[in-house]
């Protein structure tokens, strides 16, 4: 018989530093820009989820369910090419934090199209395998942890750099049992050579269909921040006032003392892993952006109706990218030989 | 060879941008388990952690920085192997966006009695992914060069170091190097004891770049094609002179560069000689001569005059400890004469 998963406690027992969840203690401007790429975000991972199940994309994952983590973060980066701007290393849920650093929609629909036009990988990735260069964003790429072994590299061109910049890597809880977490908390704390990266958990309770608490003793991820000297927190990521308090001090934190901080966010996973569990609307868990909507009509932010019309502008605005993206071509079978080796014209090797 | 490689790594801090030189054991005061990276001036220690010491040279290689990093032996790169290939395929997976200017070197082989876990290959593994460079020198001035042409790439590039070369001679000296080799060795060599106030004294060293993907012809010949690289390369050279006596005409290649390799160089000689025996120590299944004696056959069939023939490591799990394990498990002296003298001589 299998073990009982053990139950993490709700966050609220971590006691936050920030949160008191009954103000609204930033601008209702910035309110407002949060809650409406929440609601980008929801409809554009809806969207893509949709053209999964009509067949225009092999295989979807992303992030829903992660709006209220996921959006502060975005608004949070300093964007840009090179180490005197933020790196971003980050994992296959962060369309949210893309569409808040200014992103458009129309690149994700066209890489889960594959088509030529896919900004980031040309129709050669998974749908969320996001890269873009200009602003520091590396490839996405499927294996789980990769990204903490590489974190610890950027950081220690910014560090020696001078500067403000900090590297940033996400990815979920399911993969902290990988060695590479291990590597991230390893190297960005060696005595004197401390780094300026921001390690992110997002904590959604599963590793595609195991519980966390089936395979992992450690009750609060980010206690294992302290073994290494380092500041870590876990927060509520489904609250997104408390989550861009709780990351504003953190990304202060290492933008200054340019040290590394841990932070453990918990959050929910609306529509499963990926689409290879039918990526289907989860009802059991807390839904961050109708929470939010809750709060932001209660304080006369912006009302249910209003939310209401933005969610439906988005969702005919992604469906007719997605009639677009659909008419655009797949890329050609001969650029296969493209982008082996930088700065060589591509060509098969073995070709006579 | 250390040294040759030593004097490159001081070439490519000081004129190609090189930012850091780190692995386990890579700063002082040891400079390296093999002493290749001692009295230079960007090395540093690593944690011992493979996975990190890759994962971060992709890292600085995004960032701008020129990275050469190490992992100590071979042996312990196979926990890596996925990050290799995310460094192999992140321009390509970018669609062009990021490449990785970045050089991982690695003692590989056999050769100096290292038991099963000090005498792995990585050549047939690192010919497996896409998206590098691989070289592997089989002289000092070869890895002098090859390391300055590495140190330039805008692509990520595997240096594999046969240890069983590490402490040889080379017959060509390294451009600006004393002739006398003690003296070399009082400037660069680190003292014993304490070291914390030594510095290296450079020669003058001058650019003597070897362009990756090109073979060096290593003796002309007639009769027989031989290309190897790495440690079986100096045995090839020698069996041709042995079977010269014998009035047996050996063209020898050494291939320098596994990827790109040099194709040309091996058409031009087995179309003269009509027939090619590839030389290598890794497991001879799916070995990278293999490939090139499948592409010989391929493309050459009609010059042929024997079947093109592989002479590698046997396909056993480890290199055991005693010298008469090693001795049958990877290509030995006899073994190199006996399989050309076999090729050179055979009829249908």
């Amino acid at each position: 018989m299998a073990r009982d998963a053990k139950k993490l406690k709700p966050v609220k027992e971590f006691k936050p530093l920030i949160t008191k969840s009954d103000e609204l203690p930033l601008d209702p401007e910035r309110l407002r820009f949060m809650h409406e790429t929440m609601v980008k975000a929801r409809c554009l991972e809806e969207r893509l989820i949709a053209m999964y199940k009509s067949g225009h994309g092999y295989f979807w994952i992303g992030g829903p369910g992660e709006e209220a983590f996921n959006v502060p973060l975005g608004m949070l980066i300093k964007k840009g090419q090179g180490p005197a701007f933020d790196f971003c290393h980050f994992h296959y849920r962060q369309s949210a934090t893309l569409l808040a650093m200014g992103e458009h929609p129309l690149g994700a629909i066209r890489q889960m199209k594959n088509t030529a036009t896919d900004p980031y990988s040309g129709g050669r990735n998974f749908a969320g395998h996001f890269s873009k260069r200009e602003w520091n964003i590396a490839p996405v790429s499927s294996p789980i942890e990769v990204q903490y072994a590489m974190v610890c590299g950027t950081a220690l061109a910014q560090k020696r750099l001078g500067g403000d910049s900090i590297s940033i890597v996400t990815g979920g809880d399911a993969g902290t049992a990988e060695g590479d977490f291990a590597t991230s908390l390893v190297w960005s704390s060696r005595p004197g050579e401390e780094l300026p990266v921001l390690i992110l958990v997002t904590n959604n309770k599963w590793g595609i269909s195991t519980p966390y608490g089936q395979v992992q003793g450690v009750e609060r991820i980010s206690d294992r921040g302290a073994a290494f000297g380092m500041r870590a927190k876990t927060i509520d990521g489904n609250d997104p006032i408390s989550a861009y308090l709780e990351l504003k001090e953190a990304f202060e934190y290492v933008r200054t003392e340019r040290k590394p901080y841990l932070v453990e966010a918990r959050v929910s996973r609306l529509y499963g892993h990926s689409s290879a569990s039918g990526a289907n609307f989860v009802t059991a868990e807390a839904d961050c952006l109708a929470l939010f909507e809750e709060r932001l009509d209660q304080h006369g932010v912006r009302s249910k109706d209003e939310a209401k019309r933005l969610r439906q502008k988005y969702t005919e605005e992604f469906a007719e990218l997605a009639r677009q993206a659909k008419e655009e071509p797949f890329p050609d079978g001969g650029t296969i030989w493209n982008h082996v080796y930088a700065g060589e014209p591509g060509k098969d090797p073995l070709a006579d | 060879m250390a040294q040759a490689i030593r004097m490159a790594l001081h070439y490519a801090e000081e004129h190609l941008g090189v930012t850091d030189i780190f692995g386990e054991d890579v700063g002082p005061p040891l400079g390296g388990v093999f002493t290749c990276t001692q009295g230079l001036e960007t090395t540093w220690n690593s944690p011992l952690d493979e996975r990190g010491i890759i994962g971060t040279a992709m890292g600085l290689a995004m960032a701008g920085a020129r990275p050469v990093a190490e992992i100590q032996f071979c042996d312990y790169i196979y926990n890596t192997i996925d990050l290799l290939k995310l460094a192999g395929n992140t321009l390509w997976s970018s669609n062009g966006q990021w490449n990785l200017p970045m050089v991982v070197m690695t003692p590989v082989g056999s050769g100096i009695r290292g038991s099963i876990y000090h005498s792995h290959s990585f050549d047939a593994t690192m010919s497996h992914i896409p998206g590098w460079k691989t070289v592997m020198p089989s002289t000092p001035l070869d890895a002098y060069g090859l390391m300055l042409s590495a140190c330039r790439e805008q692509n990520p590039v595997m240096f594999l170091i046969p240890k069983a070369l590490m402490r040889v001679k080379g017959d060509e000296p390294i451009p600006g190097e004393p002739a006398d080799e003690k003296q070399l060795s009082k400037m660069i060599d680190a003292p014993l004891g304490d070291r914390s106030k030594w510095k290296a004294q450079w020669p003058e060293l001058s650019d003597a770049a070897i362009p990756l993907g090109k073979a060096k012809l290593v003796r002309q010949g007639s009769q027989l094609t031989v290309v190897s690289y790495g440690r079986t390369m100096p045995l090839v050279k020698k069996a041709a002179e042995t079977l010269a006596a014998e009035g047996l005409d050996a063209e020898v290649l050494d291939l320098r560069t596994l990827w790109p390799y040099d194709w040309d160089a091996i058409v031009e000689s087995v179309k003269k000689t009509g027939r090619v025996l590839f030389v290598n120590e890794d497991t001879e299944v799916t070995n990278f001569g293999e490939h090139l004696a499948r592409r010989v056959t391929e493309k050459l069939f009609y010059h042929l005059l024997a079947p093109p023939k592989v002479l590698a490591g046997k396909f056993v799990p480890g290199i055991g400890l005693a010298d008469t394990l090693e001795a049958a498990s990877v290509p030995q002296q006899g073994d190199v004469d006996a399989a050309m003298r076999a090729l050179a001589t055979m009829q249908p």
